[in-house]
């Protein structure tokens, strides 16, 4: 099937349908007046506290801990070093083996013998207070004799390097590849090289972040009921109890977990972390209610990081622009240890170099390899943001090369809307689409040809403030995901989701979804699904989620999963609560079921005014007095869906930044972005997402970076140094929609969750360069600060040092 | 983050201030919005044994005039002083330097006095209070005196101040009329200055009569730009 569908504007809801409105989100009062359940809010019967003595080497042997002084401070229950819970702890999951002999140290949860990053936990204290478990921390003494540090990504990949993990014998963990031509989907990218007309190589560098999400980590377990419940502000409390129950060999019914209101994530919340398993181990130990809260310090030095790649690109091309073929070579920055997906995040990048491009042969390799630092993992985007650069900024040079725009070299090399579904490079296909349709309408948006009109003037004149318009045309691969597919890459788990439709008696409904909100609002988008579909109002649905006992079977938010993946199991599952309605409605009013039709909540017998509501049956299910014979009196109904394949949200994205030259001071003048993430459930929603996705990955271009320093300690260890941007560091954004539906769910959606952080980082980086390049600038590190910009004017220009 | 234990003091005088400072010996602190001071305690990068906590005595509030000078309270919150209308009027650059101070929730918990006697080179009221020649008075168990700016900030995070010494309130000759601007260079919107310039001039028609210039973070201490002002006269 041929996508050809005209993509359209965002029309005005209509009124009929709740898709489509811009509903207020309904979890929103009580989150914005205070009455939410953080984690950290809980506070059960003869709750005891845990703090953490974190390290301050980044690789070193521990040979001593003298915690005796500590144990006999006031408050204080009980002291464990790693040596203590050694027998018990097992080692950190890590769920994804991407080769067959890639090498995963054992994961202490408390390091035992030796220390791996700075801010790694060597001791912990239970105490009756949080201040009483501090104060003894303070108490604790260790000796560390240094082991050599090792942080250089590039360096630590060589032969001969200091290692993080003696026993491995190597820093490499995997090496991962994929070939078209040995794949069967494209040719062969040495070929390519040979016989390009213009060979462009570059080497990007992907700066660690850190996901800074608002509310930090917090985790409580009562072990004291029949089954032990830990709530923890994580955004997996599925795959957490599975990964718990595994790794410390906890009897999975036995365990219940609840994700209660959770402050964001970004990835950073995907994970099982030490700070959970070590709260269930010493709650089981000692049979107490337990709390931990990290602190936003020890957020920022231990709890998983994101991004860190260095990228090598070659690309091959034609004269007239035509790209022949992509070769790239990933350094992947582990950190210490694999935590959950550490490993695999490189490999959710590498289907995502060729972009929006017809590229005919590529070659993917990356080495993943461990440093002194603490480990990366997921964060927004997760290897598809990084991809995306690395496309969008060589496609630009290859513009700059050509000297032709950069809009037209990427319109000569895109997929055209007629040309779906397509099959890429990569071996994925891509079901819908349409670039040129959402091109157009940014270039409108933004006024392009007059902003390069302005463009011209400046550097005609000589102007100390340069403009620069900078392009990002993405494409992601997200609802993740197919099982097959994730099967086939040897990842831990499938993809799909749970949801359950209960119809309760007065005809409210509790929709369970097996996805785990954690500010993406699925209350109101889920709640709006349901409505259309069953006819009751948005109001009489509720919308349950995050506690493994009310939602037994899901595998949680991430990737832009939560709509395309979970919003459609809604839809299977109401679906099949109208299938069994309809036998009961029809013999509520003796009618024949084929003559029946549904629709607004009422199954009306075609042709007549006869009609019972939806509600009606659910209270005659109630009852049970007037059922079929062998009737079930049951009409919740639950689904589970596996999708078929990805869906592919993509954009144009364009922005216009000023560049002081005499400062290196980037100020962005202009953002437009053109997303087109299929059909829109709620349009509010979706706003948000895009602007909240836009300034983090604008953060990136210009702001963020966790930087250590020569002896591995987290420089931009607070706010005060990582530079997470506020509103007044933001341009107003200009977005706009084209829709062209995914023909893979019945909805048409694609996810919107990581699209902005994706497109807007490439766009950002490439107007800044193309600010400067004038001046003989070729790169700029992320992040763009004025020192860098202005020491690449300066060293360009052969100008002051 | 959890402090060290300490203990608290809460004076409602400026006399009661003075002798429980002196009675708490060397290790006391005192605070007053502790926008700097609470980070500080939280990241146990200090354990002082007591706080003295000025935050109930109501002579330290307020901006009157005094003549040829406005008198502003050591602690008059950023926000008092960004929006005093005698403040606006005859010290304006002080009213915009405060108002580039962190944010809306800091600037209503920080003080003026509180930023100046914690002295971090990257403040931004530090160079307004040169500029604009003002006098710092203190008071301590010796007594009252006043501290010319100039004198004032002696190093990094360190002042004139005795460790037994309360700022109590800075006197600003009435710069009525003045044009004034800060401008700082930082790289978010909440960030430090990288550097600041603080500048007012009283200008007569084209004419600059008389102008007040200082740097934001350039040194150890704020600086007078005093060639900038020769060179604008």
């Amino acid at each position: 099937m041929t996508a050809t569908m005209e993509p359209r504007s965002v029309e005005p809801p209509n009124a009929e349908h709740e898709i489509g409105k811009a509903r207020v989100r309904k979890e929103d009062d009580h989150l914005i007046t205070g009455r939410t359940r953080w984690t950290d809010n809980l506070v059960l019967p003869g709750m005891l506290h845990i703090a953490l003595l974190r390290s301050p080497m980044a690789h070193a042997r521990i040979t001593s801990i003298d915690v005796e002084s500590a144990r006999t401070m006031p408050g204080v229950v009980a002291v464990y070093t790693g040596a203590d819970v050694s027998p018990d702890q097992g080692s950190l999951p890590n769920a994804w083996q991407i080769t067959e002999d890639m090498k995963t140290p054992a994961a202490p949860s408390l390091a035992v013998d030796t220390v791996q990053f700075a801010g790694e936990a060597v001791a912990l204290v239970v105490a009756r207070s949080k201040a009483e478990a501090e104060d003894a921390v303070e108490a604790i003494d260790v000796d560390y004799e240094d082991l050599p540090v090792v942080l250089d990504l590039a360096a630590a990949a060589q032969d001969g390097a200091d290692l993080v993990h003696p026993d491995l014998g190597t820093n490499v963990s995997a090496v991962w590849k994929y070939d078209s031509a040995e794949a069967g989907t494209g040719g062969d990218v040495e070929d390519a090289i040979r016989d390009a007309e213009v060979l462009i190589e570059r080497t990007f560098r992907q700066q660690r972040l850190i996901p800074a999400f608002m509310e930090p980590r917090s985790v409580v377990v009562d072990p004291t009921g029949m089954q032990t419940t830990m709530w923890s502000a994580t955004q997996v409390p599925h795959i957490l109890k599975i990964m718990l129950s595994m790794t410390l060999g906890i009897p999975e019914h036995k365990l219940r977990v609840i994700a209660p209101d959770v402050g964001g994530g970004f990835g950073g919340k995907l994970q099982v972390a030490p700070e959970e398993l070590l709260t269930l181990l010493v709650a089981q130990k000692l049979g107490k209610p337990m709390k931990y809260t990290e602190t936003r310090s020890e957020s920022m030095t231990a709890a998983h990081h994101g991004r860190d790649q260095i990228q090598k690109l070659t690309l091959s091309a034609r004269r007239d622009g035509t790209v022949t073929g992509l070769k790239v070579e990933l350094l992947a920055d582990m950190g210490a240890y694999l935590r959950l997906v550490t490993s695999g995040v490189p490999i959710l990048g590498a289907f995502m170099f060729n972009g929006i491009y017809k590229f005919s042969a590529y070659h993917f390799s990356c080495t993943n390899v461990f440093t002194n630092k603490v480990p990366t993992d997921a964060f927004r985007g997760a290897g598809r943001p990084e991809a995306t650069f690395a496309i969008e900024r060589i496609m630009d040079e290859l513009a700059t090369e050509l000297s032709m725009d950069p809009l037209e070299l990427r319109e000569k090399n895109w997929i055209k809307h007629e040309e779906f579904p397509f099959d890429t490079v990569c071996g994925l296909t891509y079901d819908s689409g349409n670039y040129e349709a959402a091109t157009a309408k940014a270039k409108e948006l933004f006024d392009y040809d007059g902003l390069r009109r302005e463009q011209a003037e400046r550097r005609q004149r000589g102007d100390t403030v340069q403009l620069g318009i900078g392009v990002s045309t993405f494409t992601e691969m997200c609802g993740l995901a197919p099982s097959r597919v994730l099967g086939s890459l040897n990842y831990g788990a499938g993809g799909w989701e749970h949801a359950a439709i209960r119809m309760l008696p007065t005809g409210k409904v509790e929709v369970i979804t097996g996805a785990s909100a954690h500010g993406q609002g699925h209350e109101t988008a889920f709640s709006q699904i349901v409505s259309d579909q069953l006819g009751v109002p948005f109001e009489d649905i509720e919308v349950l989620h995050g506690d493994t006992q009310s939602s037994p079977r899901g595998l949680d938010t991430y990737g832009s999963r939560s709509l395309a993946v979970g919003g459609i199991a809604v839809v299977k599952a109401a679906e099949r609560v109208i299938a069994k309605a309809r036998p009961l409605a029809a013999h509520l009013m003796e009618a024949a079921e084929d003559d029946l039709e549904f629709t607004d909540g009422k199954f009306q017998v075609k042709g007549t005014e006869k009609a019972v509501g939806l509600s009606d049956v659910a209270l005659a299910v109630f009852a049970a007095h007037n059922l079929p014979d062998g009737a079930e009196p049951n009409l919740d109904s639950d689904a589970t869906y596996d999708p078929d394949n990805f869906s592919f949200p993509h954009g144009t994205h364009l922005c216009a930044a000023e560049v002081d030259t005499e400062t290196g001071y980037v100020t962005l003048r202009k953002y437009v972005c053109v997303d087109d993430i299929g059909s829109v459930v709620n349009p509010l929603i979706v706003e948000g997402q895009v602007h909240g996705g836009l300034a983090q990955g604008i953060a990136q271009a210009l702001y963020e970076d966790a930087i250590y320093d020569e002896s591995g300690t987290l420089l931009s260890g607070s706010f005060a140094e990582y530079l997470v941007p506020g509103s007044p560091d933001l341009p107003n954004f200009v977005t706009d929609r084209t829709e062209t539906p995914a023909t893979g769910n019945p909805l048409g959606v694609k996810g919107v969750g990581e699209a902005g952080t994706i497109a807007s980082t490439p766009a950002v980086v490439n107007s800044v360069l193309d600010a400067v390049r004038q001046f003989g600038v070729k790169d700029i590190e992320m992040p763009c600060s004025p020192m860098r910009v202005w020491k690449a004017i300066q060293s360009a220009t052969g100008g002051a040092q | 983050m959890i402090p060290s234990t300490f203990d608290y003091v809460a004076p409602t005088s400026l006399d009661e201030a003075v002798s429980s400072l002196a009675n708490a010996g060397e290790d006391a602190k005192i605070i007053a919005g502790g926008q700097s001071l609470m980070p500080v305690l939280r990241l146990r990068m200090a354990a002082p044994t007591t706080l003295v906590d000025l935050g109930k005595i109501a002579e330290l509030r307020g901006v009157r005039e005094d003549g040829d000078s406005l008198v502003i309270g050591a602690m008059a919150t950023h926000h008092d002083v960004m929006n005093d209308p005698l403040i606006g009027q005859h010290a304006a650059l002080l009213a915009e330097a405060t108002k580039t101070v962190a944010d809306p929730q800091i600037r209503h918990r920080g003080t003026f006095g509180g930023s100046l006697a914690h002295a971090d080179p990257a403040g931004d009221l530090g160079g307004a209070v040169l500029a604009l020649d003002a006098t710092l008075t203190v008071v301590g168990p010796n007594g009252q005196r006043s501290i010319e700016a100039d004198g004032f900030f002696t190093d990094y995070f360190e002042t004139a101040l005795e460790p037994d010494e309360i700022l109590v309130y800075v006197r600003i000759p009435k710069h009525t009329g003045w044009r004034a601007h800060y401008e700082k260079f930082h790289r978010v919107s909440q960030s430090w200055s990288m550097v600041g310039v603080a500048a007012t001039l009283d200008v007569d028609g084209g004419t600059i009569r008389r102008a007040g210039v200082a740097l934001t973070n350039m040194a150890a201490v704020p600086v007078r730009a005093r060639g900038v002002e020769q060179a604008l006269i």
